[in-house]
C-alpha cells in the first residue's frame, strides 16, 4: 500500500499511462515533424493512425499477412498516401492562410473515417498480438503483458531513432535549416519541395506505425484516432508547437500524469492534461520546450 | 580574363514584389576572374538584382545567362548546379545549426571547391567554434560563415550582398583580405556594397544603379574621376 493505494492499481495505472504516453508521444512527434516543416496544423494525424491500425487489420484479414510483416508495410502505405496527398493537395495550399491546411485535413479525417465507419461499424476489430509477444510477466509487484512491455520499448526506440535522425544526420539538417529558411535552403541547391513531401510522408508513416503498434492495446476502429487526436493536439501545445524533443518528453509524462490522476482522483483523469495545457499555456504560450516567437 | 563571353550576362531584367515593379530593365555582364560591384542608394534595387538572379525572387522578366545557359527556366533549386552560390545581406546563418552544420549544408555543385581543411585554414575562428550555435558567432564570424560555405560548393560566381554592413573596421579588413584570396583561386563575385573605400580594393569594375535599371558602368581606373559625380547620386 502507498497512500492507501493498492500497489498492483498503482504500478497498473502507471502502466496504462506510459502505454498511452507512447502512443501520444510518437502521434505528437509526427505533428511536430510536419508543422515544423510545412507549418500546416495535420488534423488527418489520427485518421492516419487509425489507417495504420485498419492496414494492419486488412493485411492479416484479407491477405494472411502478420503482424510483423504488417509492422514494416502499414507505415509505408500509411506514409505513401500522405506522400500522394502531399503532391496532390497540400502542396497547393503553403501560400495560402495556416487555416486552409487545417481545414483541408480535418475535411480529410472525416472523409477517412466516414470510409471506415460505412464498411467497417464502430464496432471496432480485434487484432491479436503476435504470438511472440502473447502472454506476460509476473513482476512480483503487477502482472506485465510483454506486448505491452514491446510497445514501451518500441516507441521509445522510434522516438529516439527520429530524435537522431533530424538532430545529428545530413538529412535532419536539411530539415532543421528547410524549417528555419525555406527558400535560402533552396537556394543552395536542396530540393526544398521534396523535402516537404518526404516530411509530410514520414510523418504520416509514424502516425500509421503507431496505429499498427496500436492495434493490439486498443480495438481497431474508425474512430480510434479521433478518441486520441485532441489529447495529441494538447500534448502538441503543452510540449510547444514544432518542438520534437518537447513532443516526446511531453508525451510520456502526460501519460503517466493522466495514468496518475487515474489511481488517485479518477473523476478527473480525463480532463487531467487539458487542465496542465491550459496551465502551460497561462505560464508558458510558446509552450514547455516552445521558443518564444 | 575572357573578354568576349561573359559568364553572366543579364539583359532586361525586370523584377516584382507583388504589385510593386522593383527592376525596370537591369543589364549587366561579369566576366570570368571579375570581382564587379553595383553602387546605388538604399531602395534602387541592388539586392533585388542579386535576388532575381539567383531566381529567389519568381516574378521576372528578361534574360539571365550564366555560362551560355538560361537560367530563368530553371528551378530555385537548381539555379546552384549551374554554378552560382548567394551570400544574402542577413547572412542567414541557421540557428538550429552548428557553425560546422551550417558550414557543410549547402550541397557541393560541382569540383574545385575547397576542402573543409582549406577553410579553416582561411577561416581559423570559424574551426574554433566549429560547434557552437551558429547564431551565436559574433556578426563579422557569421559574415565569414556565410561567405565561408558557399566555397566548399564549387560554385563559380558569389553573389555577395553587402558583407561589410554593419562590422568594424578591423572585420572589414579581413572580409577584403578574404575576397582578395578567392579573386586570386579565380572566383568570380558579383558584390553589392555601399563601403566605396572597401570595394575599391577588391574591385575591377562598377555598375551605379538607380531607380531599377544600371545607369552606367565604368572600371575602377575611372574611380576618381567620377568620384564627384558619384557623391551626389549616392548621397554620401
Amino acid at each position: 500500500m502507498i497512500f492507501g493505494i493498492p500497489i498492483q492499481a498503482l504500478f497498473g495505472q502507471l502502466l496504462v499511462g506510459l502505454i498511452n504516453g507512447s502512443f501520444y508521444a510518437m502521434l505528437s512527434l509526427g505533428l511536430a515533424i510536419i508543422f515544423g516543416m510545412l507549418r500546416i496544423i495535420n488534423f488527418a494525424h489520427g485518421a492516419q493512425y487509425m489507417l495504420g491500425a485498419f492496414a494492419g487489420y486488412m493485411l492479416l484479414a484479407y491477405a494472411g499477412i502478420g503482424y510483423w510483416p504488417a509492422l514494416i508495410l502499414a507505415p509505408i502505405l500509411v506514409g505513401l498516401t500522405g506522400i500522394v496527398i502531399e503532391r496532390l493537395a497540400l502542396s497547393r495550399l503553403y501560400n495560402l492562410d495556416h487555416l486552409y491546411g487545417l481545414l483541408f485535413t480535418f475535411g480529410l479525417a472525416l472523409v477517412l473515417e466516414g470510409v471506415f465507419r460505412y464498411y467497417y461499424g464502430v464496432s471496432g476489430q480485434a487484432y491479436s498480438p503476435p504470438p511472440l509477444l502473447a502472454g506476460g510477466t509476473n513482476l512480483g509487484f503487477m502482472f506485465l503483458p510483454n506486448y505491452r512491455a514491446w510497445v514501451v520499448v518500441a516507441s521509445l526506440i522510434i522516438c529516439l531513432g527520429t530524435w537522431l535522425l533530424i538532430e545529428k544526420t545530413k538529412l535532419g539538417a536539411y530539415l532543421r535549416a528547410a524549417t528555419e529558411n525555406p527558400s535560402l535552403v533552396q537556394a543552395f541547391g536542396v530540393n526544398v519541395p521534396l523535402l516537404l513531401t518526404l516530411t509530410y510522408g514520414i510523418g504520416c508513416g509514424l502516425a500509421g506505425l503507431a496505429g499498427i503498434m496500436a492495434a493490439p492495446v486498443y480495438q481497431v476502429s474508425p474512430l480510434m484516432g479521433s478518441n486520441l487526436i485532441i489529447v495529441v493536439f494538447a500534448v502538441v501545445v503543452v510540449g510547444g508547437m514544432g518542438s520534437i524533443l518537447g513532443a516526446i518528453i511531453t508525451g510520456y509524462v502526460l501519460g503517466l500524469a493522466e495514468g496518475l490522476t487515474k489511481v488517485f482522483y479518477p473523476e478527473a483523469s480525463s480532463i487531467v492534461i487539458f487542465v496542465i495545457m491550459a496551465i502551460v499555456l497561462l505560464l508558458r504560450p510558446a509552450g514547455l520546450f516552445g521558443k518564444d516567437a | 580574363m575572357n573578354k568576349t563571353n561573359p559568364l553572366l550576362s543579364v539583359s532586361d531584367l525586370h523584377a516584382w514584389y507583388g504589385e510593386s515593379h522593383a527592376l525596370h530593365g537591369v543589364n549587366l555582364e561579369v566576366f570570368e576572374g571579375e570581382t564587379v560591384t553595383l553602387l546605388g542608394r538604399n531602395g534602387v534595387g541592388k539586392t533585388t538584382t542579386l535576388r532575381a538572379i539567383m531566381g529567389l525572387i519568381r516574378k521576372r522578366t528578361g534574360k539571365i545567362e550564366f555560362e551560355g545557359k538560361d537560367l530563368m527556366r530553371l528551378p530555385l533549386h537548381r539555379t546552384a548546379y549551374a554554378g552560382i552560390g548567394f551570400v544574402p545581406e542577413e547572412r542567414g546563418i541557421f540557428a538550429t545549426l552548428s557553425v560546422e552544420e551550417n558550414l557543410m549544408l549547402p550541397p557541393v555543385v560541382s569540383k574545385g571547391g575547397m576542402t573543409i581543411e582549406e577553410i579553416y585554414k582561411l577561416f581559423p575562428n570559424l574551426e574554433e567554434r566549429r560547434n557552437s550555435q551558429g547564431t551565436k558567432l559574433s556578426g563579422g564570424e557569421q559574415q565569414m560563415l556565410a561567405i565561408a560555405r558557399m566555397l566548399r560548393t564549387g560554385v563559380k560566381l558569389l553573389l555577395l550582398d553587402e558583407p561589410t554592413e554593419g562590422l568594424a573596421p578591423v572585420i572589414v579588413e579581413r572580409i577584403g583580405e578574404v575576397l582578395k584570396t578567392l579573386k586570386q583561386r579565380g572566383m568570380t563575385i558579383l558584390l553589392v556594397e555601399q563601403n566605396f573605400r572597401f570595394a575599391r580594393r577588391i574591385a575591377d569594375r562598377f555598375y551605379l544603379m538607380e531607380h531599377g535599371v544600371v545607369t552606367t558602368g565604368f572600371p575602377v581606373e575611372e574611380l576618381d574621376e567620377r568620384m564627384a559625380v558619384l557623391h551626389e547620386v549616392l548621397g554620401v
